[in-house]
């Protein structure tokens, strides 16, 4: 045994000098990363950086091109796929690995059946399924099934299972990214109380807050780079940014401007209720970002999807320019200059499977159709246009969406939306899941599109977002519109306080 | 707006194409169309005979035609098992108007029994389609259900025996449609390429084609991209009806007759044609000319094993079924490696 003493303490995970090639492309270039017993090490970097196929190694998803990982000192090669996990690595994919339609204990002992005489033993598994929930301080039900558990929940499962193996060190992928700020306390919790017993974590996180928040130690990535490793105490948020993107972030957010208080009103949404969205009022000025802000679950969504016509609404108008929008009626809302652009950029946004140019133009094809049919060099036109405008980096026009990065993807969605050529342009969570440095550039586009005289609806959860690009903003809670914040007022504290039902304006 | 002005002029460095450029999926099934003429040839020499090979051509008229159709349903993601019964049922009414001796003009009868055709056959596909759709029924079971229809109607009409073209003149009209060249090439041969083209261009250079595939790849973004989703699917049901009456209207000249088993399994062809082409099960790419090389990939499987002496004949529907197996196999594993 090694004494915990500082500076003494043997990593339990140590990868040094990895490197990663790709067909001809290297992506890893000597990365070094050393995991401390009980420690909670964030991993840090732009989407590309090389941070998903580095913890792929360490958790022997992928092979190293060069280099070698150190378990307890000593140097190991890691078997294929998840038979890592009988070492004690385990990680947890962004996308969960849990099947449906088993229940919570079925899962947790998935290929690991206790069997007595060769028939399944479930007391004693559900047994154990309750020990290790409760130890978690989950009260999730052993007997229920996956498909019946919220997001967070599932995440519990997954942690579970990963403690029922006795993992010594646990990856996450962005584990937060899914979660609301409440049940990401609660993962934090658990985390905390694991790490107390001497379980280590790796959490690659975009949410520099967060990864002030839970982590002891940040290694920073840049462009499959080590750039550098550091006690998260010695850092703050500006400075892990500014070690992500190696340049001064002095501008992430563009000036504002607001409209005159007399220029025209675009677009007017009268008592409008759908689903359990309940009466919501308010008006949007030509030239606006006006950004909606709330807890995760509260409407927001719902409502814009209402606006634009992709859900029907139970009662409520909504005009443009004076002139009242059908219900349900999305292609008409369109024609008429108002733009929806989803959350989801891979289930509801792009073709993953699709060219770019294809998924460029899908919304706006007419405009490319000569005498009944397309007309590939428009199309082709219409794509160079766009990547000049929206800054988009491929290496290969004819890359699969799929396969791009996911700031990429986004870019390649606002510039889909658009090609519509849009009056009013709904943005439902302008940045999640990329880098600081598109974040920017989305940003600046959107700070563009209103001097151009573009109204723009900004919804998102992240609120230095919304304080730092918006002129007013509508803060929804259950389904109300509870409060609607201008100049001074608009500040973390103010909008939590509506957004968790503190204070609620009686008229807005 | 944000333009960087140093890209303005953007090198436009021509990429030398290699041969990892080539899409495998696309060029698969010309390849196996190619090995299997080199088998061919090896078993018989008549086989690779001209004659031999325009007769192959033309016997893959039906299938190729159905598949045309077939590969519109696949790619917007839906499936049609109804199109063999649809067959014998819009050939039954054909016929049926013919012998009934509505219109006494052979050709102005002629003309009318074949618009007929054209639009049962689109009612048919649009009866499938909004089963589908409005019904909100799995395409799967949905033409499950019309199958046993247009196949019960068809027994019903017939009585359970054949319906057969009474009027002499007309079937000596009628003949060339099926048997009759042009320029030395068979009319089916013809139909098939004309059919063929036109689907290629719907399907790649239309707006409507472009909607299938994306209704295809995913539902839910061709929604948020304001695509009527549940209108691309009917159309592309009504596509493949029209299709099947296309072929009907080569098949009546052909024999001038139809009975219940009629079309029988034709729709396990026309899928196996889809797949083997290249168009993928799950919705999205389609291939039009892939389809047409994978329902002659059929055609000759049987061709060759009736000139050759060591498989049966008998063995053609088992060797068809493992056709679409192996076909999906390298679908996959060539989908694994792109």
């Amino acid at each position: 045994m090694v004494k915990p003493e500082d500076g003494a303490r043997v990593p339990v995970l140590k990868a040094e000098r990895i490197s990663k090639t790709f067909g001809e492309v290297q992506v890893l270039f000597s990365v070094e990363l050393d995991v401390l017993p009980g420690e909670v090490h964030a991993l840090v970097g732009e989407n590309g950086a090389g941070k998903s196929t580095f913890i792929k190694i360490l958790s022997g998803f992928e092979v190293p091109t060069s280099g070698r990982i150190l378990l307890d000192g000593e140097p190991v090669s890691l078997p294929a796929n998840s038979a890592a996990e009988a070492l004690g690595i385990v990680m947890i994919h962004q996308e969960f690995n849990l099947a449906e339609h088993l229940t919570v204990t079925e899962s947790l002992f998935l290929g690991r059946e206790i069997c007595r005489f060769g028939v399944l033993d479930r007391r004693a598994m559900r047994a154990e399924t309750r020990r290790v929930l409760d130890m978690l301080g989950s009260r999730v039900d052993e007997n229920a099934l996956i498909s019946s558990l919220a997001v967070a929940d599932k995440q519990m499962v997954e942690i579970a299972k990963a403690i029922s193996r006795e993992a010594r060190v646990i990856f996450m992928d962005e584990p937060t990214a899914v979660l609301s700020r409440e049940e990401t306390d609660v993962l934090f919790d658990q985390v905390r109380k694991l790490k107390a017993k001497g379980t280590s974590f790796v959490f690659v996180s975009h949410k520099l807050d967060e990864v002030m928040e839970i982590s002891d130690r940040v290694t920073v990535l840049r462009d499959g780079q080590w750039i550098k490793t550091a006690p998260t105490s010695l850092l703050d948020g500006e400075a892990i940014a500014q070690l992500m993107v190696g340049r001064e972030l002095s501008s992430l957010y563009p000036s504002k401007h607001e409209p005159n208080v007399d220029e025209e009103i675009v677009l007017s949404v009268r008592g409008l209720s759908t689903g359990y969205v309940r009466d919501v009022s308010f008006d949007l000025r030509k030239g606006e970002v006006l950004g909606f802000s709330g807890l995760i679950g509260s409407g927001r969504t719902e409502l814009m999807e209402a606006i634009a016509g992709l859900r029907s609404r139970t009662t409520g108008d909504v005009e443009i320019r004076g002139r009242a929008l059908p219900v349900h009626d999305f292609r008409e809302a369109t024609a008429r200059g108002l733009a929806y652009m989803t959350k989801d950029r891979k289930g509801r946004g792009l073709l993953l499977d699709e060219g770019m140019t294809s998924n460029l133009t899908l919304q706006s094809i007419g405009q490319h159709v000569r005498h009944g049919y397309l007309d590939p060099s428009s199309e082709a036109k219409a794509m160079a246009r766009a990547k000049r405008r929206f800054d988009i980096r491929v290496r290969d026009d004819r890359v699969r969406v799929g396969r791009m990065s996911g700031g990429n993807q986004q870019k390649l969605l606002l510039a889909k939306i658009m090609e519509t050529e849009p009056q009013i342009i709904i943005i439902d969570e302008p940045t999640r899941g990329i880098d600081v440095g598109t974040k920017q550039q989305i940003y600046h586009f959107i700070a563009a599109l209103a001097r151009e005289g573009r109204s723009i609806i900004v919804v998102s959860s992240e609120l230095p977002e919304v304080i730092g690009l918006c002129t007013r903003v509508a803060v929804m809670r259950e389904g109300h519109l509870v409060g609607m914040l201008e100049g001074e007022e608009i500040s973390e504290q103010m909008i939590m306080r509506y957004a968790a039902g503190l204070r609620r304006q009686t008229a807005v | 707006m944000e333009v960087s002005t140093n890209s303005e002029i953007e090198e436009r460095v021509p990429r030398r194409r290699t041969w990892r450029d080539v899409d495998l999926r696309a060029v698969a099934p010309f390849a196996a169309l190619v090995l299997l003429l080199i088998v061919g040839a090896l078993v018989n020499p008549n086989f690779i005979g001209l004659t031999n090979l325009a007769n192959v051509a033309t016997r893959s008229a039906f299938i190729a035609i159905i598949a045309v159709g077939a590969t519109f349903v696949i790619s917007s993601g839906d499936l049609d098992l109804s199109v063999g019964s649809m067959v014998a049922f819009v050939a039954s009414l054909m016929i049926l108007f013919m012998n009934s001796g509505a219109i006494a003009d052979p050709s102005l009868m002629l003309v009318a029994a074949m618009v007929l055709a054209v639009v049962i056959g689109s009612a048919c596909g649009l009866a499938n389609g909004l089963i589908t759709t409005v019904g909100r029924i799995e395409p799967f079971i949905a033409t499950l259900g019309t199958m046993g229809i247009y196949r019960g109607l068809t027994t019903w009409l017939s009585q359970g025996g054949a319906i057969t073209l009474n009027s002499p003149e007309l079937q000596s009209l009628y003949r060339p449609a099926y048997f009759g060249t042009v320029l030395g090439v068979p009319v089916p041969i013809l139909v098939i390429l004309l059919v063929t083209a036109i689907a290629a261009f719907v399907l790649y250079r239309t707006r409507y084609g472009r909607h299938v595939v994306a209704v295809g790849s995913s539902r839910e973004v061709a929604r948020y991209s304001g695509i009527a989703v549940d209108r691309v699917r009917t159309i592309a049901f009504v596509i493949q009806g029209l299709c099947v009456a296309v072929a009907v209207l080569l098949y009546v000249p052909r024999l001038g007759s139809t009975s219940a088993t009629t079309g029988i399994l034709w729709e396990l062809q026309a899928i196996t044609a889809v797949v083997v082409g290249g168009t993928a099960l799950k919705g999205g790419a389609g291939r039009v000319w892939g389809t047409i090389c994978g329902a002659f990939i059929l055609e000759l499987v049987g061709n060759i094993m009736l000139l050759s002496n060591f498989i049966s004949e008998y063995l053609i529907g088992a060797i068809q079924g493992s056709i679409i197996i192996v076909a999906m196999l390298v679908q996959r594993s060539l989908t694994r490696k792109s």
